[in-house]
């Protein structure tokens, strides 16, 4: 067997890393708008985009226009970016929910800052969560990734944009301060070594072309613009054919595919990491900086005798149900540290529906969960 | 062999057995400009292929629908952010913004004065007829001072932008008004605003009288068009005429005509000065 090619090493941020793993996936677009703590994604790109083939770089007038930029971008035919932090994210909700229900795959990194408003701006926090789910207008589907440590900050980039084109929909990569400003080593996996995705073109002669049919997987072939499939794009309920349509039977279509496009393939993208949980008691759920501080904990835990472990999420929504299923037929007891008064705590014991205690451990000052914190839980048996 | 009529040529471009009847009221002027815009376009030579008309929401935003190029109806007020966006992605394509004056200068003015200052190449017309219209008539930053409508039943207080001046204010390359009465005249500005480089701003006063007219004594369409018939002149005369006689007088034609080279313009040009320099290091 051939050797495997040494891999690049670079010693990284968090921030460095997001925008080495989207050049790899491919991105030739980054609309943006500066905002502490995601500025660095930005800084970078402006440097990179213009000296690739094709890329493009745009800095906008504000994260309103940034969303509006990429989804353009998108439609046109680019892998597109951007990334913002808390009140630009609140910006971007009305054009990422254009970008669900006009089916266009773009990548939007919000690295989390401690809120509401301004809130702490140079601060960590977890605070966004459920607004990543439930931020944008009507009922709507969506995927949100999110890393934990530099090199995830690459993988998961590639991964955002894979899924981004393969279920044609908006991916939001939810990081927080520490991870995004974290430097540490990563390796930058050769070519060949990871998976691109990217949308499919279109075969058919344009006349045949439905840019939003009820197919199998519940996703159109997606040409860019100016190919010669002429059509309609629009963020009111469509027809197949994007024009829009008030129909109950054409409404209801439209909503329960582009549902069913992410519901039927969860095992594709519900990705979550296991750390000694085949037998453990006490299992710890935890993302982002949280889950580095929690696999120490589990660590020690092991060290001091409890079955400890730990289920980190790489995806947050849709939130990972059956891997916390599994944990569950075991587990005595379950811990979420996050940086927020419970936000994803509330996912885990909805599917928990009582069966084991829930604790929680939740910091809202700016400061991250400690491996000690997590511990002392965890040694409460 | 007959002469080709306006008609004929439009017919050509509409989705003719796909989106009839359209939502406008009779005596609307947003029909006219869409009309005038295909007269355009196809006056240029521009294979539709080539074209993406970008709309806002609102009436205005309603007209991409019908029309056979690339469209893409957007979101309240960010029509110009999807269109720089895809002007950026693609530098061929020819990128025409459709927009509501609620649109382009309320919900949107953000985004149509840094497209101005940014000379993206983006044709923007505005369609100005004084008011929401699909709301049910409230007033918009275009409405005039005074005016009755559903929200200001005193009368507006607050006076209104003027579109060409905003524009010109904020360094766009080609700044026109036309009126849909004067229709040659706003399809020969269109014409030049779409061939130009950079950014081209066209105002059409087109008439609301569903929401507007009815409240503003302007009983019917026709006294709508008539005051527009009454109160453009052009600009050239306009400027001739002493200040006291410029009032309620609406200069139309062409304001700025630069030929600035468009945003992406300048920015391709910056990454193929990288790439001959990555070609001279022998990489």
């Amino acid at each position: 067997m051939a050797r495997r090619k040494k891999r690049k090493e670079i010693f990284a941020l968090g921030n460095e890393a997001v925008v080495e793993g989207a050049l790899l996936a491919g991105c030739s677009f980054y609309g943006g708008y500066p905002i502490t703590p995601s500025t660095e994604i930005m800084e970078i790109m402006s440097a990179r985009l213009p000296k690739t083939e094709d890329g493009v770089f745009i800095q906008l007038e504000d994260e309103i226009a940034s969303m509006g930029a990429i989804i353009g971008a998108s439609l046109a035919g680019r892998k597109a970016m951007t990334a913002t932090s808390g009140p630009g994210f609140s910006l971007m909700q009305e054009n990422l929910g254009y970008a669900i229900m006009a089916e266009t795959p773009v990548v939007l990194v919000n690295v989390m800052r401690g809120g509401p408003s301004t809130g702490l701006p140079t601060c960590p926090a977890q605070g966004d969560v459920q607004q990543a789910r439930w931020g944008t207008h009507g009922d709507h589907p969506i995927i949100v990734l999110s890393a934990s440590n530099v090199q995830e900050c690459l993988e998961m980039t590639i991964t955002a944009f894979n899924m981004a084109e393969k279920y044609r929909t908006p991916v939001i990569l939810l990081l927080d301060e520490v991870t995004a400003h974290t430097r540490e080593k990563i390796e930058i996996p050769n070519e060949g070594e990871f998976e691109v995705f990217s949308r499919t073109i279109p075969s058919m002669p344009p006349e045949w072309y439905k840019p939003y049919e009820e197919t199998v997987r519940g996703v159109s072939p997606m040409p860019p613009i100016g190919s010669g499939y002429r059509f309609h794009v629009t963020g009111l309920t469509h027809d197949r054919n994007g024009f829009p349509s008030q129909r109950p039977e054409e409404v209801v279509e439209l909503m329960e595919r582009i549902h069913r496009k992410i519901d039927q393939f969860f095992y594709d993208i519900q990705l979550v990491e296991e750390i000694d949980t085949d037998d453990a008691d006490v299992v710890v759920i935890a993302y982002g900086c949280v889950a580095r501080s929690a696999e120490l904990a589990v660590q020690q835990a092991r060290e001091n005798g409890v079955k400890a472990g730990l289920l980190k999420l790489k995806t947050l929504f849709p939130y990972p149900r059956r891997h916390t299923e599994r944990v569950l037929a075991h587990a005595k007891s379950l811990i979420v540290p996050e940086m927020n008064m419970g936000q994803m705590s509330r996912e885990v014991k909805r599917v928990n529906m009582g069966r084991v205690p829930v604790r929680t451990i939740n910091r809202i000052d700016g400061q991250i969960v400690t491996p000690s914190e997590i511990l002392k839980v965890i040694m409460q048996g | 062999m007959s002469e080709i009529t306006g008609n004929e040529i439009i017919h050509q471009y509409l989705r003719h057995n796909k989106k009839f009847p359209h939502v406008l009221c009779a005596g609307c002027g947003h029909g006219i400009v869409l009309g005038t815009l295909i007269r355009s376009i196809h006056s240029l030579g521009i294979p539709r292929d080539d074209v993406v008309v970008v709309a806002g929401i609102g009436c205005s935003g309603r007209l991409a629908v019908y029309v056979d190029f690339n469209t893409i109806h957007t979101t309240h007020g960010r029509a110009l952010t999807f269109a720089t966006g895809i002007k950026m992605a693609n530098p061929k394509l020819n990128v025409i913004t459709i927009m509501g004056d609620g649109d382009a200068l309320s919900i949107g003015g953000n985004h149509l004065i840094h497209a101005a200052r940014r000379n993206i190449g983006v044709t923007a017309l505005v369609l100005n007829n004084n008011i929401y219209g699909m709301t049910g008539g409230q007033s918009s930053p275009a409405t005039p001072l005074g005016s009755t409508t559903m929200t200001s039943p005193y009368g507006q207080l607050d006076k209104s932008f003027d579109t060409v001046e905003l524009a010109k204010g904020a360094g766009a390359n080609y700044v026109a008004r036309g009126t849909v009465f004067h229709v040659r005249k706003l399809e020969k500005i269109m014409t030049e605003a779409i061939a130009r480089p950079g950014f081209s701003l066209v105002e059409a006063i087109t008439p609301c009288h569903t929401q507007y007219g009815r409240k503003n004594k302007y009983k019917s369409p026709v006294d709508m068009y008539k005051w527009m018939k009454k109160a453009a002149i052009s600009v050239e005369r306009y400027e001739e005429l002493p200040e006291d006689q410029r009032e309620d007088r609406l200069p139309i034609g062409v304001f700025v005509a630069k030929d600035r080279p468009g945003f992406e313009e300048r920015y391709f040009a910056m990454k193929a000065e990288f790439q001959k320099k990555t070609v001279k290091g022998g990489k």
